[in-house]
């Protein structure tokens, strides 16, 4: 419902605020589903961190959607018919949660079993994430990465003499600057506590990589535009995603250039639990710093900007 | 003893549901942005912090509530913050409140805007 509402209205801004009710609701879909990890990034990232970027982007362009110029009845076929032969396919589908599915026979028991006596953490989900399919988490990290790329490439960072560090656009601002100062350090403990509590209960780094660039994102739009530039300097950001995937590669290369495949992390210390611990401590780590730095890039591309030039 | 935490969380948790419903009434049916967002901050810094304490007093003392007040006390600081910057900000756009005077109104400009 929520998203034919999307669909239909034509207001930008009251389609921005719908998504981001959409991922909260997705998210509260997945908690109930008992998907915690899953549920909590898509809290973080779609109710959060991407309801502030398509404001920006908003800003950027127009607030009501440009009326469509050609005839929709072509794309409604395609449509059509796309979602047919999905909701055929879906009929061949297993139940979910039936333990005879096929996605429940081969590696699953021995994740389950056996995960955590060989790395050694109890959050399944991290050790399959970082662990067993580290390598599939690695491609996730050099997507992102890529993502950032693009916006750079594309957008670029501009350094706008309109930037205005210190004094917000709505002027005097004492309740939301005290709230905030008092709240940044707690957020940002709060991230730390994220990224490396991972293997514990709900966390990890992409988790806790968005909520470091938010609260950078809080004290740019809280204390003037530009402000966030003073902290974190984008010169540095290109360098922390840089840094964020040659971690993750690192510890691959490094378990090759030690005789093992890559992604091994058996090798990285005496013990192999250790080493499965210290690999997925490094992975996390690369992952955390690439995502804050694609997401705050973004968030820079996008700020220093104004339609009106 | 365990019969009045009963009790009390009972109440605070039917306190808080009233509570929201009595915000969502207002947030559909209040005729000014003002009053909307007056409603739905009723909503969110009296009601969601009424179910939380009601949560808290059927749980035993442990890490969970001791998280659980951690997010009170979130919400509690939050929660009027985001409305007072939402007012502030609809303040700064240039929508007035919607005030009824003896001699004559000045009533609002658009208020069609969400």
């Amino acid at each position: 419902m929520i998203a034919v509402a999307a669909i239909v209205l034509s207001d930008l801004f009251a389609v921005v605020m719908l998504f981001g009710v959409y991922s909260l609701l997705t998210a509260a879909l997945f908690m109930n589903l008992h998907a915690v990890d899953v549920a909590f990034t898509e809290a973080a990232v779609g109710a959060g961190v991407t309801t502030v970027l398509m404001l920006s982007s908003l800003h950027l362009t127009k607030r009501w959607e440009a009326m469509p110029r050609r005839n929709p009845l072509m794309g409604l076929l395609v449509v059509g018919i796309t979602g047919a032969a999905l909701v055929y396919a879906v009929q061949d589908a297993p139940l979910l949660g039936d333990p005879a599915a096929p996605v429940h026979q081969h590696v699953t028991p021995r994740y389950i079993e056996q995960g955590e006596a060989e790395v050694g953490m109890p959050n399944l989900v991290t050790a399959v994430l970082a662990s067993y399919r580290g390598y599939d988490t690695f491609g996730e990290t050099v997507v992102i990465f890529t993502a950032g790329l693009a916006v750079l490439l594309l957008l670029g960072i501009k350094d706008d003499p309109r930037l205005r560090p210190g004094m917000s656009a709505i002027g005097d601002q004492v309740v939301l600057r005290l709230v905030v100062k008092a709240l940044l350090p707690l957020i940002l403990l709060f991230g730390l506590y994220v990224q490396f509590h991972g293997d514990f209960g709900a966390g990890g780094g992409f988790q806790a990589g968005v909520i470091f660039a938010t609260a950078l994102v809080l004290y740019d739009l809280v204390f003037g535009e530009g402000s966030a530039r003073a902290v974190m300097p984008p010169r540095w950001l290109h360098r922390l995603a840089a840094i964020g995937v040659l971690v993750y590669g690192g510890v691959g290369v490094y378990s090759l250039l030690a005789g093992r495949p890559f992604l091994d992390y058996s090798v990285l210390a005496h013990n192999p639990v250790h080493g499965q611990h210290l690999g997925v401590l490094l992975v996390e780590l690369g992952v955390g710093i690439a995502v804050f730095s694609v997401v705050l890039l973004i968030f820079y591309a996008f700020s220093g900007r104004s339609r009106r030039r | 003893m365990t019969a009045v935490l009963e009790s009390l969380s009972s109440l605070c948790l039917l306190l808080g549901g009233v509570l929201c419903i009595t915000g969502g009434v207002g947030l559909l049916r209040m005729p000014d942005f003002f009053s909307r967002v007056h409603a739905s901050g009723v909503t969110d810094t009296l009601a969601a912090p009424l179910l939380l304490i009601g949560l808290l007093l059927q749980m035993e003392w442990s890490l969970d509530s001791v998280k659980v007040i951690l997010i009170l006390m979130l919400v509690l600081a939050t929660n009027p913050t985001a409305t007072h910057a939402m007012a502030k900000a609809t303040l700064h756009g240039g929508q007035q409140p919607l005030v009824f005077d003896d001699e004559e109104s000045t009533g609002g400009e658009d208020t069609s805007k969400p």
